[in-house]
């Protein structure tokens, strides 16, 4: 029960985009078409599974026995940069296919700070191993969500007559802004 | 020294990051819900930009072509322990507000944008002109940002009170819709000055 109102509170009520403001500049920069945003939120969730667990082990099983929990910021932002370098490389070598649709997004998830928000937060919510894990997915699929639901909007507003000012970013923006007052629809489900 | 000036001043309009170039979004949403909590911010990242520009200007012959985003991740991350760690001593009340935001300004892309971007190819000084420009230039977008939502949302800007008791003020600009909205707006007017200024 405890699990699945983590998994939910992670997806929905605290989504990570829309209510955390976590990992915003993808969420701008990739939702132009909903075939990329749905890459990318998976490529995302995958990397915030593996690295929240790798942090997980190294927080509790490093950091905090040698005293060192200072160095979490540095520790952390490590991990993740090697993670993304591995799932990079086991991609290449094992499923060409989807190395080459994830493409130039793969990178860029090092730079997402809702992975590095999210590890510290587990951390800092003393979240158990399974309890890490499943945070992270949820973490993870509310990003896609998020992603994908602007994604099909934007699609839709090439064929709208925006003002010039307001087109690109700045509409995205209001959008933006109107999706996260639906999802404060969700408070208090949990 | 004109050279110089351009480089500082770079940063502050005609490649402001919040507002023409869209990095470093999150903590510009997130921290912006009164106008001391957007300035703390700003200033923050502004002094990691500044130390991080200037240290990695220095060591750009040492590092290696290869090893180069990893080493300035190192870099960045110090300083940033270093804020971290020094807010949290004496001003313990901001770096609650802030909270998880400081630890992010790690993957805060300007940072490592203008590490990449600047910082690896100019001399020292012309590096901490840079980060000089780019910090005040997010610093006074999160400023303004910050601005608007505490007035609109809590009537009052830094504190002071600019809305009579008992006005009608919209809560919701402090809440995060009203970062999203707030910015939006924010950024078709700046598109429209822009606009202005290329056809005069």
């Amino acid at each position: 029960m405890n699990l699945f109102v983590i998994l939910l509170s992670a997806l929905l009520v605290n989504n990570f985009v829309l209510v955390r403001f976590l990992g915003i500049c993808p969420f701008m920069g990739v939702s132009k078409q909903v075939d990329s945003a749905i890459g990318m939120g998976l490529a995302t969730t995958f990397v915030m599974v593996v690295a929240s667990a790798a942090t997980w082990l190294i927080q509790w099983f490093l950091l905090e026995p040698f005293g060192l929990p200072f160095l979490q910021n540095m520790a952390f932002i490590l991990v993740i940069a090697s993670m993304v370098q591995l799932v990079e490389m086991f991609l290449h070598k094992t499923s060409p296919g989807l190395y080459r649709a994830m493409g130039i997004f793969l990178p860029l998830i090092t730079t997402n700070c809702a992975i590095l928000g999210l590890a510290i937060m587990a951390v800092q919510g003393n979240y158990s191993f399974i309890e890490t894990v499943v945070f992270a997915l949820g973490g993870g699929l509310g990003f896609t969500l998020a992603l994908i639901l602007l994604a099909g909007i934007r699609e839709d507003l090439e064929f709208a007559d925006i003002p010039k000012p307001l087109q690109g970013a700045g509409i995205a923006f209001i959008i933006a802004g109107l999706l996260s007052l639906a999802f404060s629809g969700f408070a208090g489900l949990v | 020294m004109a050279s110089l000036w351009k480089d500082f001043v770079r940063g502050l309009w005609e490649e402001n990051p919040t507002f023409r170039i869209l990095i470093g979004l999150c903590p510009t949403l997130a921290v912006t819900t009164s106008a001391i909590n957007g300035m703390s911010m700003g200033l923050a990242t502004a002094f990691v930009l500044i130390c991080s520009s200037a240290l990695i200007s220095l060591l750009k012959r040492l590092i290696s072509d290869k090893v180069r985003i990893p080493a300035y991740i190192i870099v960045i991350a110090t300083f940033v322990t270093i804020v971290d760690l020094f807010m949290n001593a004496y001003l313990p009340e901001l770096h609650q507000v802030l909270g998880l935001f400081i630890p992010l300004i790690v993957v805060n892309c300007i940072v490592l944008g203008r590490a990449e971007a600047f910082a690896s190819k100019n001399t020292v000084i012309a590096s901490v002109f840079d980060g000089l420009g780019m910090g005040l230039g997010f610093t006074w977008a999160l400023t303004l940002l910050g601005s608007i939502r505490e007035i609109l949302g809590a009537g009052s800007v830094f504190g002071y009170r600019l809305l009579p008791e008992g006005a009608t003020t919209f809560g919701i600009m402090s809440l995060p819709p009203g970062g999203f909205i707030t910015l939006g707006i924010l950024i078709a007017v700046m598109n429209m000055i822009a606009n202005r200024q290329k056809a005069s």
